[in-house]
């Protein structure tokens, strides 16, 4: 350990402050391109919830649905049962594939766009702008002294932010319950306790991590950054500065001054101003870098004004950068794009696709699960035959009430009955009605003659009794007491 | 150790000293929310400690400022549930129980109670599947000595069986041919042979003739002459394929000598009139119960009312 002098350093901290990052408004292609993805991101999240889609009496009328109380999740035409979750991890692992596609095609354009926390910084920045004015303004009202007029925009910008927030926050419980339903139960406190403390949380966590958190949540919250810059490499896109251009930087009047010893960089500090994150990239490549490019818009509309060619800082594979410090021609974009890690990534995330929509596409909408029950294994019965029972879920997914036939193969002499019957009215074949959209559990007892094998496969069917096409089975045995005293 | 102190020169920030092929880590500072966050866990813990029973004492923990206790929460839970149930106990003793298949809902209700009521107070001689023993009767099979319906159950349970100091228990008595010297033991291994006739294990044969006529001197009174018992006596059935004490030789020389007498609890003086009729419903629903001879009454009944009704 060092003595007291160093550990009472003032200039030794052992935690960091956060420095204030006021981007600079900008405009540029890129910008145009981050204000459409933004509409369309949130246009989509506030929206979709309130998506009709009939689907009949027996089930909700909302489109994208997540019915945690009945279990289960409706999206457009397709309803996903619980053990259909599978479905629900295809999507997830689709996700994932899809971002590593993304990310070794156009590198970390996931953060730079579209990321939630990306989107609501965004847009509580543009809210900051429009209140306290632009990147100068707020830093001066930041060091101002709290006065009316400080206090005033103050209460003024963090009503907005809460109302978005709130707002936020409210949107996402609709996805979990009839939306117009919810609305008015909200509004009249008739809504679940968990409805109002997910706002409450939601809209605080947006209120936070959107208003002053922001660059912080990328840096050090998020694993997301870790996990894709050890997905990057050479041929993937990324915002790079061209320091073999630009350096060294010299201002427009040395430059003028003394022609041919500076680079192109003007050390303007536009691309640090403009930066939602805060960094220069004239540093290099950094984790802190989300893409989202605004610094080359910046850059290009500085180097149109002193007439220098644009793209001083610019999308570059590094491979490309490489290619153009040695003044040769970048490689055709298609190359880069078309490459077998993306074929590779694309292939999966392709297989994946189609072997879902396959699987949805096929499946029935009727099903039998049967357990053998242990407990006791067989029962003898008083003239000599033995039985065994079985406890049995059918599914009926459809929206309707449906009769189902259930039967059973290659179990000689045997008879069945249920819970709800007796062995005089059993048979070879049992008829039930299963109410719509749900899960009939009945025990079933079948009996048959004591002598034979003491374990016999068989399995039970099950037939929808309005169409033959609709069934299913499963595999299960029967036991019989080993025979002889 | 101020001279191990190293300054990565590109960032001006201090390492932690770890160097790994020339890699070092740099000594990055945490961003001070970060610390907030700790401080915050921190007062939690705090406060959690003060309010909720934490600090552990030598015989419990301390108690907390809110007084909440695990056994308390328990407790409420328990009470919360019974009052859930009031409703249902009290629609269960003033129903009619021939009457109780009559409404689906109460009958399931009551099955589900009595799985659970059977759990605590049955299982120990039943077993957890109702499967019995040797001695100890297979509740899910259609051997029944006293009767098989919801009603003659329901009297079993709560009577109970060989009860001495209650004169409405089922109660039945088998003679102990050997030990009290009625038969001599010859004579109780044709009987044995004779009922192993009955009951389709043996081939006839020249014992079990002999048996047979012992039989009708000494068993047909309570089994009948043709072997298939008497519920009214709690004789069993000896024809069928089920035995609570076993069909092969030695078990039933054994039982023929000394008897044997299981004995059931009266659960009439033990549990609620409601828990016994879960219970019995619960029994009845295993897959051997009975139908109520009184229930096509009922239903007969109901048709002459109609108009129309002739048997």
């Amino acid at each position: 350990m060092g003595s007291p002098e160093e550990i009472l350093d003032p200039e030794l901290k052992l935690y960091e402050s956060r420095k204030s990052v006021f981007p600079k408004a900008v405009n540029g292609p890129f910008r145009r391109l981050k204000w459409v993805i933004m509409a369309i991101t949130l246009a989509i999240y506030y929206v979709t919830p309130w998506i009709r889609w009939d689907r009949g009496p027996y089930a909700p009328d909302q489109a994208v649905l997540v019915d945690l109380a009945n279990r289960r999740f409706y999206m457009f035409g397709i309803e996903i049962w619980p053990h259909e979750f599978y479905y629900v991890a295809g999507m997830l692992v689709m996700a994932g594939i899809g971002l590593f596609l993304v990310t070794s095609a156009v590198g970390r354009a996931w953060c730079g766009y579209s990321c939630p926390q990306t989107v609501w910084t965004d847009l509580f920045q543009h809210v900051e702008r429009a209140i306290d004015g632009d990147r100068n303004a707020q830093f001066k009202l930041q060091d101002a002294p709290w006065g009316p007029k400080k206090i005033g925009k103050r209460l003024a910008k963090w009503s907005v932010w809460l109302f978005i927030a709130f707002w936020t926050g409210g949107a996402w419980i609709m996805y979990f319950a009839d939306a117009p339903t919810l609305v008015v139960d909200f509004w009249t406190g008739e809504a679940a306790f968990v409805a109002y403390a997910t706002v409450g949380v939601l809209t605080l966590t947006t209120f936070i991590f959107g208003g002053f958190m922001r660059e912080q949540v990328c840096i050090y919250m998020c694993p997301w950054p870790r996990i894709q810059t050890a997905m990057m490499d050479e041929k993937s896109l990324t915002v790079t500065y061209k320091d073999w251009r630009g350096e060294p930087r010299g201002s427009v009047k040395k430059a003028e001054a003394q022609p041919g010893s500076f680079g192109d960089c003007i050390d303007c500090n536009q691309c640090v101003a403009v930066c939602p994150t805060g960094i220069d990239i004239r540093e290099g490549p950094q984790i802190g870098c989300i893409t989202c490019a605004l610094c080359i818009d910046a850059c290009d509309s500085v180097m149109e004004k002193i007439n220098r060619p644009r793209g001083l800082i610019d999308y570059a594979t590094l491979e490309d950068a490489d290619l153009e410090k040695a003044g040769k021609a970048h490689n055709p974009v298609l190359k880069t794009l078309f490459r077998p890690r993306t074929i590779l990534y694309f292939s999966i995330w392709g297989a994946i696709g189609l072997a879902m929509l396959f699987a949805v596409g096929n499946r029935t909408r009727i099903d039998i699960s049967a357990n053998h029950d242990r407990n006791p294994v067989y029962v003898q019965l008083a003239d000599g035959h033995v039985r065994n029972s079985y406890t049995i879920n059918l599914r009926n997914m459809e929206n309707r009430p449906r009769d189902m036939i259930i039967g059973m193969t290659e179990l000689k002499g045997a008879v069945m009955w249920s819970n709800a019957g007796s062995r005089d009215g059993a048979g070879k074949t049992l008829v039930t009605s299963v109410p719509a959209d749900s899960v009939s559990r009945l025990r079933l007892y079948i009996a048959a003659p004591g002598d034979g094998p003491v374990r016999e496969d068989f399995a039970l069917t099950v037939t929808a009794a309005d169409d033959a096409e609709a069934n299913d089975m499963d595999e299960i045995f029967f036991e019989r007491p080993e025979t002889g005293e | 150790m101020s001279e191990n102190k190293r300054v990565d020169k590109p960032t001006g920030t201090e390492t932690v000293g770890h160097e790994w092929d020339g890699i070092e880590e740099l000594d990055t500072p945490m961003p001070r929310w970060w610390l907030w966050t700790l401080y915050a866990t921190i007062i939690w813990g705090i406060g959690y400690v003060i309010l909720y029973p934490a600090i552990p004492m030598i015989n419990s923990a301390s108690e907390g400022l809110l007084g909440w206790s695990s056994r308390g929460e328990y407790a409420q839970a328990v009470s919360a549930r019974e009052r859930e149930l009031d409703p249902i106990r009290q629609a269960l003793v003033s129903t009619d129980i021939r009457k109780l298949h009559g409404s689906p809902e109460l009958m399931q209700q009551a099955v589900e109670g009595g799985r659970s009521a059977f759990k605590v107070h049955c299982v120990q001689c039943h077993g957890s599947g109702a499967a019995g023993s040797k001695g100890y009767p297979n509740l899910n099979d259609d051997d029944w000595l006293w009767g098989g319906d919801l009603e003659a159950i329901e009297y079993t349970l709560i009577h109970g069986i060989r009860n001495p100091d209650h004169d409405q228990t089922r109660f039945s008595q088998m003679p102990a041919f050997g030990r009290d010297g009625i038969l001599q033991s010859g004579e109780i291994q044709d009987l044995v042979s004779h009922v192993r006739v009955l009951a389709g294990r043996e081939k006839q044969s020249a014992a079990a003739t002999r048996g047979a006529v012992l039989f009708e001197a000494n068993c047909a009174i309570c089994h009948g002459s043709d072997g298939t018992g008497d519920r009214t006596q709690g004789a069993p059935n000896l024809t069928d394929a089920i035995s609570l004490y076993g069909l092969d030789r030695a078990s039933l020389t054994d039982t023929i000598s000394n008897s044997r007498y299981g004995v059931m609890p009266r659960w009439g003086q033990r549990l609620d009139p409601a828990t016994i009729r879960m219970l019995a419903a619960y029994v009845h629903s295993l897959g051997g119960g009975e139908k109520l001879p009184a229930l096509e009454e009922i239903a007969d009944q109901r048709d002459e009312s109609d108009g129309d009704g002739q048997s």
